[in-house]
């Protein structure tokens, strides 16, 4: 293990070869072969629309918009998921009462709630924001149980010897930090779940402004260059969430994972 | 005080076939004040299962226990528990981990720090204080659960063959430790073991279970001074005493 981390670090140009690479091939292909923008607009046009998106401001509206339906579905997944998966982790009954519920309603599309999303919050964030809910709470749902229920009995038992008895006790101080990589895990997946219904839901429409609108608005106009800028600010901001989320959960509450083997 | 006192004791558990699978049969014992008493007894023969009913962890279906007098129910704070498998909070640090009965409490950061700094020196873990359980060793997991269990200042301590995962080595070094701890706290000590030798070493006296059901098949007083010398005669005699009788099944009397 400690060989390969030393090669990702001391190999990390042929990463980045390979995306010179391709970004030559690509601009080769459109330029000199397909020489026809509205098949495939060359990386130099894509350039180009991005300075002009970034100049009259269109781009930082849309990236507000996009952040702001992605932060209040998240948000709402993670205010209702957690609880609901602690519930349902802890107490048989409770997860007997709701499982079923669950189960019927976590296979519907999240995208399939688009028409209600309109109908009941109209084309405000709102919608937008309940079309990610719906796609981000599951996984929040799911593993925060997962993570309850496999608690190890040990941890319960010892916490009990030394004093710790009450149910709330129990939960915050023992069940809760064992359980955490697998919630942490849950809401990894929850936001790339989001992320991919953000840009659907905006896409048909939910939403006048935001990332996946204007994709599909540039789409409408014919304007390809923009289509591949917003392709490849949504798939940029996807990765960069996933990489600050990781570098903090590690950095400050998941310590002690490391050096285990698990 | 921790006066110890054990009254026909039951326990049994359901079987598939709908019948009941005796596990511990009419116990009685006693243990009295700052006594190290062994519980030795091949696996199966519910010295786990009692040691979890002294604790208050599972629930007798017949029987009592008393601690200075008082009937136990449910977990008791005057009674510490060393598990066999490792049983440190992974999340916490040393220090936090044998903090957590007193943050329990609700004792201030800096005294239960302190009382917690104690118990650390006690198990000459001091360099170790800030480190997580992962990145100590085995015989380092199991002083920080003692120390844990101790910071409480429990009269009673239990502990549920507590080197039982560790290697020879290890495990002489840290009997002789407890041993330590024992002289300088004076709690008293119900250990489990299945090792013949381990129970000879460190125990005032030597409760032997029979298997299925379990019953108490004889009580040895151990009548060496310490510190003990595993190889001398008289440390083998009472070795060869008590292996002659597990190995009889508890026939002889």
């Amino acid at each position: 293990m400690g060989t390969q981390i030393r090669n990702k670090g001391k190999d990390w140009w042929l990463g980045a070869l390979a995306i010179i690479l391709a970004l030559v091939v690509w601009e080769f292909v459109a330029a000199v072969i397909i020489h026809y923008p509205f098949i495939l607009p060359a990386p130099t046009d894509v350039l180009a629309a991005f300075i002009d998106f970034l100049d009259d401001g269109t781009l930082l509206l849309d990236l507000e918009a996009s952040l702001t339906h992605f932060a209040i579905g998240l948000g709402a997944a993670l205010i209702i998921g957690i609880p609901f998966g602690i519930m349902m982790g802890w107490n048989r009954r409770l997860d007997a009462f709701f499982d079923p519920l669950i189960e019927l309603l976590r296979p519907i599309p999240p995208l399939a709630w688009i028409p209600f999303a309109i109908i009941w919050f109209g084309l405000t964030a709102w919608s937008a924001g309940f079309v990610i809910f719906m796609g981000a709470v599951f996984p929040i749902i799911l593993n925060t149980y997962h993570g309850f229920r496999n608690v190890p009995r040990i941890f319960v038992e010892a916490a009990k010897m030394l004093g710790c008895t009450k149910s709330r006790d129990l939960i915050r101080y023992i069940a809760f930090p064992a359980a955490l990589p697998s919630v942490v895990a849950g809401i990894r997946i929850a936001s790339g779940v989001g992320w991919m219904c953000l840009v659907a839901a905006e896409l048909f429409g939910v939403s006048n402004y935001g990332l996946g609108s204007r994709l599909w608005f540039s789409y409408n106009l014919h304007q390809m260059d923009g289509v591949v800028v917003y392709m490849i600010i949504l798939g940029l901001i996807g990765l960069a969430f996933d990489m600050v989320f990781r570098y903090f959960i590690n950095r400050y509450f998941l310590k002690w994972q490391t050096g285990e083997v698990a | 005080m921790g006066n110890l006192e054990i009254r026909d004791l039951n326990q049994s558990f359901p079987r598939d076939d709908g019948s009941r699978l005796i596990v511990l049969d009419h116990l009685n014992f006693e243990v009295s004040d700052k006594e190290f008493v062994c519980i030795l007894g091949s696996s199966g023969c519910g010295k786990t299962t009692l040691l979890r009913l002294i604790a208050g962890l599972d629930a007798a279906q017949a029987g009592s226990i008393f601690l200075d007098g008082e009937e136990m129910k449910g977990q008791n704070q005057k009674v510490g528990m060393v598990f066999q498998e490792y049983s440190l909070f992974p999340w916490r640090t040393v220090i936090d981990n044998i903090a957590f009965g007193l943050e329990m409490q609700g004792m201030p950061k800096d005294e239960r720090y302190r009382i917690a700094g104690q118990y650390l020196d006690l198990i000459n873990l001091s360099p170790f204080r800030n480190s997580y359980p992962s990145e100590l060793s085995g015989g380092m997991r199991q002083r920080v659960a003692v120390a844990r269990a101790l910071a409480l200042d429990p009269v009673l301590l239990l502990m549920d063959e507590p080197f039982g995962a560790l290697d020879a080595q290890t495990r002489n070094m840290l009997q002789k430790e407890l041993l330590d701890i024992w002289e300088n706290t004076k709690k008293t000590i119900v250990f489990i073991t299945h090792s013949v030798d381990e129970a000879v070493f460190m125990s005032d006296r030597i409760i032997v279970l029979s298997p299925r059901p379990g019953r108490i098949c004889r009580i040895f007083e151990v009548p060496l001074s310490r510190p003990r010398d595993r190889t001398s005669v008289e440390f083998a005699q009472v070795r060869r005493e008590v292996l002659d009788l597990i190995n009889q099944n508890c026939l002889i009397q």
